[in-house]
């Protein structure tokens, strides 16, 4: 439709031409295990995984999957605000987690409880953010995984400096960066921004984004008229994609892309292909936009159910292992929800702590001000224990 | 001592903080070779090399959002902004990120980063170039807001700035890069005034006048021809936005009972607003008249050729002074 130049008009805009569809999406990617439990060999990847090993990346994926069911209750039953599950991208995020050094960073969004597993922070630190009793409950240095990130993609830039900062410590390469984020964040200029960086200074980061097909309510094709993984050709360094849903093939990659960048071959971007199963939070309405049929599919898919397959049918696992692992999960599950229904809040005064290195005179002015005004209020009323 | 342009100050404070600390950086479009587009960087890369003085690519928010990396890996950079209104792209970066790390992180990350942003008008720039955005960054809890306005100061706040555990905007009078001033660049900075807190720049017994950065030159020529009048006028510069002296603020305004704020910054929900309010709590016996704002319009920054008329001047807070005389 045209609409006249200066011609009042109350239609409504119609696109001349329609978007065409979206280029192939589930094209070629990297995998080492199908989803029925067949181990492939990928000639650039070759495994370096024992049987034991495998079996511990199962005891990862059913263990984070757990914590997620368990928090997605926590927040229906009003002990959390929101809760954002990673359900469907366990194998993406336990494959590439366990493929890391002790030294190396990872800056991560506000999704990644597998990786955050396999940095050794315990679920339930996890969980203050979204029980809103700390905006991050952990040492980011400790752990080598920083605090999560909410506003989307603005933590690819703050991985990209630290990996510059690597740079310039001048050690022997044993560290690199990785930096997690999505398909969605792949628009933002952030992202972009970060990859021209990496790129022209030559950075020791892998961008690692997780392709769950879906932005809140929006799917790929409203973020790329590409494969994602191609993107990075036009910034100058490799991109390849990976099966998100093969535990295996995600640590294969991973392991390779990081290595790379500690020798000082810069930057790779890894897309793992995956699909969020649950809500995009527990706010979140899927059923508004998309098709059920589409989760079943993806259902066939799924990241724990091949590796288990694979450890039945090659003997890999010993006898009572899996019982073994059910158990644990079930203590893992009952010791975060006890937690989590214990986690205090804190003490009132503390909102005004670490503004500022030290306490500017408005803030100290403001601070006791509002001591004063509760104090005002009769003794106990107000908890007046703890602050 | 030696006479230097508040540019040259700038320069010789980076340098002097550069050679301090093996872990400061300067980071920004054309700090390199070029010097940046005022010079401020010049010859700094030369000498302290391409890792430590680094020509970025052109993207604000990149340029913050990596010095947080860099931070958070236990460097200290300095970026420049190019301009004032060039600074927008990298708010989410500036306000969402660098402003509450440590506040997110319960103390356990600070970011020692500086944004340098040279601001205000009067040079006849195209648009974008003559902004004054500081109260945006003053609204923001965990940054630190100064404002340098002459050579001495920018030599010694830079470092201060540098040396803070904070993040700090910190701004530069564009059209002040170029006046002289003595400045002592043997002397260290540790007998130098904090950087957050005001200076009583003129003393004076009738009226306050409030400022910062380019107009306490301006305020102090204004000062002068209200002599002539008969009239006292105390000049105070703030030097910090956010944290704001009010001591200094306040003991100069019950010693005059009068007070104006002049800013180049619109005067609507300005910095002399929440100045005006804050003087009025704690003088309100002491006050013979109303606080009184000259600054900016209402407006978007105006063609150059009409900025003579947008930007406060000698005469405009003259006015504004004789005005807190008539009640």
């Amino acid at each position: 439709m045209t609409v006249e130049s200066g011609a009042a008009t109350t239609a409504a805009p119609v696109l001349d031409q329609p978007v065409p569809d979206t280029p192939d999406q589930t094209g070629e990617f990297i995998q080492l295990l199908t989803p029925e439990g067949e181990r492939i060999d990928h000639p650039d990847y070759p495994l370096d995984l024992s049987g034991d090993a495998i079996a511990g990346l199962y005891r990862d994926l059913v263990l984070v999957r757990t914590i997620d069911t368990v928090a997605i209750s926590l927040q229906r039953q009003g002990e959390l605000g929101i809760w954002a599950s990673l359900l469907g991208q366990e194998a993406a995020q336990i494959g590439s987690g366990r493929a890391l050094s002790p030294d190396d960073m990872v800056f991560p969004t506000y999704r990644e409880h597998g990786v955050a597993w396999c940095r050794g922070i315990d679920p339930v630190k996890l969980l203050e953010l979204y029980r809103g009793v700390s905006h991050g409950g952990w040492a980011p240095e400790e752990y080598k995984f920083h605090l999560y990130t909410i506003v989307i993609g603005a933590q690819t830039l703050h991985a990209t400096g630290y990996a510059m900062g690597i740079q310039r410590d001048g050690a022997d390469r044993g560290e690199a960066v990785i930096a997690y984020f999505g398909d969605g964040a792949t628009s933002q200029g952030d992202v972009n921004e970060a990859f021209v960086w990496a790129s022209v200074f030559n950075a020791p980061i892998v961008f690692y984004c997780q392709n769950n097909q879906w932005a809140i309510s929006e799917p790929l094709e409203k973020q790329s008229r590409v494969p994602l993984y191609q993107r990075a050709r036009g910034f100058g360094f490799p991109g390849l994609r990976v099966d998100g849903n093969d535990v295996l093939a995600c640590y294969a990659v991973t392991k390779k892309a990081m290595q790379a960048a500690r020798e000082g071959q810069g930057p790779t971007l890894i897309e793992a292909f995956t699909y969020r199963m649950g809500a995009h939070t527990t706010t979140d309405d899927p059923t508004r936009y998309r098709l059920a049929s589409e989760l079943e599919v993806w259902k066939l898919r799924d990241p724990i159910e091949r590796v288990r397959a694979y450890l039945v049918r090659g003997g890999l696992a010993e006898p009572g292992f899996f019982a073994e692992v059910d158990a644990e999960a079930k203590q893992v599950g009952a010791r975060v929800r006890e937690a989590c229904r214990n986690m205090p809040d804190p003490p009132p005064l503390s909102l005004f702590d670490q503004v500022y290195a030290e306490p500017t005179a408005i803030l100290r002015e403001e601070r006791e001000q509002y001591a004063a005004y509760l104090d005002s209020f009769e003794a106990g009323e107000n908890g007046g224990a703890g602050r | 001592m030696s006479k230097l342009t508040l540019s040259r100050g700038l320069n010789e404070g980076l340098r002097k903080a550069l050679e301090n600390d093996p872990k400061v950086l300067i980071m920004g479009e054309d700090v390199g070779k070029l010097g940046g587009v005022f010079r401020v960087t010049d010859g700094l890369q030369k000498d302290f090399g391409e890792a430590r003085v680094i020509d970025t690519p052109l993207a604000e928010s990149g340029i913050v959002g990596t010095a947080i990396g860099l931070a958070l890996r236990g460097y200290r950079p300095v970026c420049e902004i190019q301009f004032d209104g060039f600074v927008f792209p990298a708010v989410d970066q500036i306000v969402s990120q660098l402003a509450k790390m440590r506040y997110r992180s319960r103390g356990q990350l600070s970011l020692p980063v500086v944004i340098r942003i040279p601001c205000g008008g009067g040079i006849g720039a195209v648009e974008h170039h003559s902004e004054s955005p500081e109260v945006l960054f003053a609204h923001t809890a965990g940054l630190r807001v100064v404002a340098c306005s002459d050579a001495a100061d920018a030599f010694t706040m830079i470092q201060q700035s540098i040396s803070s555990d904070d993040p700090v905007i910190f701004f530069e009078p564009k059209r002040r890069y170029w006046d002289k001033a003595e400045v002592d660049t043997a002397a260290g900075v540790a007998g130098a005034l904090p950087f957050d807190q005001a200076r009583v720049a003129l003393e004076g017994t009738d009226v306050t006048l409030l400022c910062y950065g380019p107009l306490v030159r301006t305020c102090l020529e204004s000062a002068a021809a209200a002599r002539g009048d008969g009239r006292s006028v105390e000049v105070v510069d703030l030097r910090s936005l956010s944290p704001l002296d009010m001591d200094t603020i306040t003991a100069s305004v019950r010693k005059t009972g009068r007070c104006v704020v002049a800013h180049e910054a619109p005067v609507f929900a300005g910095l002399g607003a929440e100045i005006a309010a804050r003087v009025t709590e704690r003088c309100f016996y002491h006050l013979e008249a109303p606080v009184l704002r000259v600054g900016g319009f209402a407006t978007p920054y105006p063609p150059s050729r009409l900025e003579e008329h947008y930007l406060p001047d000698l005469d405009r807070i003259l006015d504004a002074v004789d005005r807190t005389f008539g009640y």
